[in-house]
């Protein structure tokens, strides 16, 4: 028994896949987000029609052989809709939420690190956009600006900063007394490097799962005012206009409204999931307030 | 508690300034004319020169704000540009529906949620508290306006047992009109309320002047009861509070779906035929509702926890 016990230290990454092994509904979010990103991403390739394609064949059909989520009342192929919808909803989600969180992310520092009354004007701008009802406030937007995919990402986008400069100002805020930083500001460090190298890799994280956690918000929020008629346009194919076709018809067709709205719930139910074992895993203590 | 109330009523009053402020900064970085906006595009230049000098967009912006505040301060939010009427008057006759609305909703979720959260803390880990965790976030992913299509999918047209269209006349009628929207909006509620609640009761259940509590020989369930549950519901308090805002939101689309009188279904109506002053009155209105909503929420909380005051 010479043989020396070689320990291979496992990766990172290896260990936070561990944990997400062993947490059943994480895992069962990360199949579903995965198998919606990849829909959105091969949406073209998988979708068996053309979604705008009005067909001869049956009007608002039942699922059949031919279409597997049934047709709408032009004919049109629902589960060719339902996945182009789907590359929309994905579009408007990392749009959205990347926007929100770079100008959040930028504002958060400031507040965080910047002067006083400067944090103060900050403070009051956010508490009184989140005290807009997200939709009632997007309406307004619609009626200035008229309705549009860069409408709807604008509206989200606007409310949704607040949420991720709080957080990061909180933790700015935290950082700023802490020692390491302290030390860096003795030794000279510019303002830029400090919040850049040390700063910025601490709030990164927080943002990141708080960002994964609202992904659902924002594809209701799109299929939302979609569904109003005040978001994509049709004949575009969201799966807000898909309800929204279902819902004119929904005395002779039951089906636009099951293929609209099942896969808003089954993302939601993955993200949700997905966000809540990354929060567990990553940072335990991290709680938001709604 | 009364400083505290001041101070707390003043910075809802400042948050209100300058969310007025926002909104009609908004409205001047739009490009074009508001009053063309207003008009459409088939307009003649005196109608337009008209519209502009009765809704004062001749003068400059600064003056047009403190106008437009003094008037706020009258209870004036101007006129409704096809009726002439007072966007006042016509916000307020659609708000009781969204208000009874909306509170129906949060009472029922509130009324199932908080039992259900105290009850499954109690049973821990049991199946009851099980199936109570997989409904809550089932009931938390499904949006109301999926909901509200299920419901009238399911009761009005499959079933037929309920009317899926109006408010109804008199007092029964409208009890049974408001059961399928109500159920719409507070359902998600009743997930996210028995989820806090439960986290709260095992937080709280940690605490010393509980175990003090267990260490004289009370009965558990007036421990529950009287020092557990007290605390326990403070962060619900705060859910609900911060919640108004989305409840509004949700209120647009089961009003639309359920073609309910109300804010939202004023509001969608008014975007549809381009009225700004209405959809400006509607988001003024329901963002002070918001405001005061969650004004009330912190005094409520003050005021059950003598700690929360301290921690201004």
């Amino acid at each position: 028994m010479t043989e020396t016990a070689t320990y291979k230290s496992p990766s990172a990454l290896r260990i936070y896949l561990g944990q997400l092994a062993q947490n059943p509904m994480g895992l069962m979010g990360l199949i579903l987000v995965l198998i919606v990103v990849g829909t959105a991403i091969f949406a073209p390739w998988l979708a068996p029609y053309d979604p705008n394609q009005i067909m001869l064949g049956p009007r608002m059909g039942s699922p059949s052989a031919a279409h597997w989520l049934g047709t709408d009342h032009l004919g049109r192929d629902l589960l060719s809709r339902v996945i182009a919808g789907g590359r929309i909803a994905m579009l408007v989600a990392v749009a959205t939420l990347g926007a929100a969180m770079t100008i959040g992310l930028a504002l958060g520092l400031i507040a965080g690190y910047g002067p006083k009354w400067l944090d103060n004007i900050l403070l009051l701008v956010f508490d009184a956009i989140r005290s807009f009802p997200v939709i009632v406030f997007g309406l307004a937007v619609v009626t200035l600006i008229g309705p549009s995919l860069y409408t709807v990402i604008l509206v989200v986008a606007i409310t949704s900063i607040p949420i991720y400069a709080r957080i990061v100002r909180t933790q700015t805020q935290t950082l700023r007394s802490a020692e390491f930083i302290l030390a860096e500001k003795a030794m000279g460090a510019s303002t830029f490097r400090i919040l850049g190298l040390h700063v910025l890799p601490n709030v990164l994280g927080p943002l990141l799962i708080l960002a994964s956690m609202d992904v659902p918000m924002v594809i209701a929020t799109e299929a939302g005012l979609s569904f109003l008629g005040m978001g994509v346009r049709p004949p575009a194919p969201s799966w807000g206009t898909i309800l929204n076709d279902g819902y004119n018809f929904i005395r002779n067709s039951p089906w636009p409204v099951i293929a609209g709205s099942v896969p808003i719930i089954l993302v939601t139910l993955g993200f949700t999931f997905l966000g809540e074992a990354l929060r567990d895993i990553f940072d335990p203590k991290l709680r938001r307030n709604l | 508690m009364a400083i505290y109330a001041l101070q707390r009523v003043f910075l809802s009053a400042l948050i209100i300034a300058v969310a007025v402020t926002l909104l009609n900064v908004m409205l001047h970085l739009v490009p074009g004319d508001p009053a063309v906006m207003v008009l459409g595009p088939r307009a003649t230049p005196e109608l337009i020169e008209r519209t502009r000098e009765a809704m004062g967009l001749d003068r400059p912006f600064a003056i047009q704000m403190m106008t437009f505040f003094g008037n706020l301060l009258r209870g004036d939010m101007g006129t409704d540009v096809f009726t002439g009427r007072s966007v006042t008057t016509i916000v307020m006759e659609a708000l009781p529906y969204t208000l009874s609305l909306i509170s129906v909703s949060i009472l029922w979720a509130a009324a199932i949620g908080i039992p259900l959260g105290a009850y499954s803390s109690i049973r821990r880990n049991t199946w009851i508290d099980r199936v109570t965790g997989v409904l809550s976030v089932g009931t938390i992913s499904i949006p109301s306006f999926v909901m509200a299509l299920y419901g009238v999918l399911i009761f009005a047209v499959w079933l037929g047992w309920l009317p899926a269209i109006g408010a109804g006349e008199g007092l029964g009628d409208q009890i049974i009109h408001l059961i399928l929207p109500a159920f719409a909006v507070g359902v998600s509620w009743v997930g996210y309320i028995a989820r806090i609640v439960r986290a709260s009761m095992l937080e709280v259940m940690g605490e010393s002047h509980v175990r003090m509590a267990r260490a004289f020989g009370l009965t558990e369930r007036r421990i529950t009861r009287a020092y557990v549950l007290r605390i326990a519901v403070l962060p619900a308090v705060t859910l609900i509070g911060a919640g108004v805002a989305h409840l509004f939101s949700a209120a647009v689309f089961v009003e639309v779906i359920f073609a309910r009188p109300g804010i939202g279904a004023l509001i969608v109506a008014a975007v549809n035929e381009r009225n700004y002053p209405i959809v400006l009155g509607a988001v003024l209105i329901t963002t002070a509702i918001i405001v005061l909503a969650t004004l009330i929420s912190d005094l409520v909380i003050a005021w059950l926890d003598p700690r929360q005051r301290e921690g201004l």
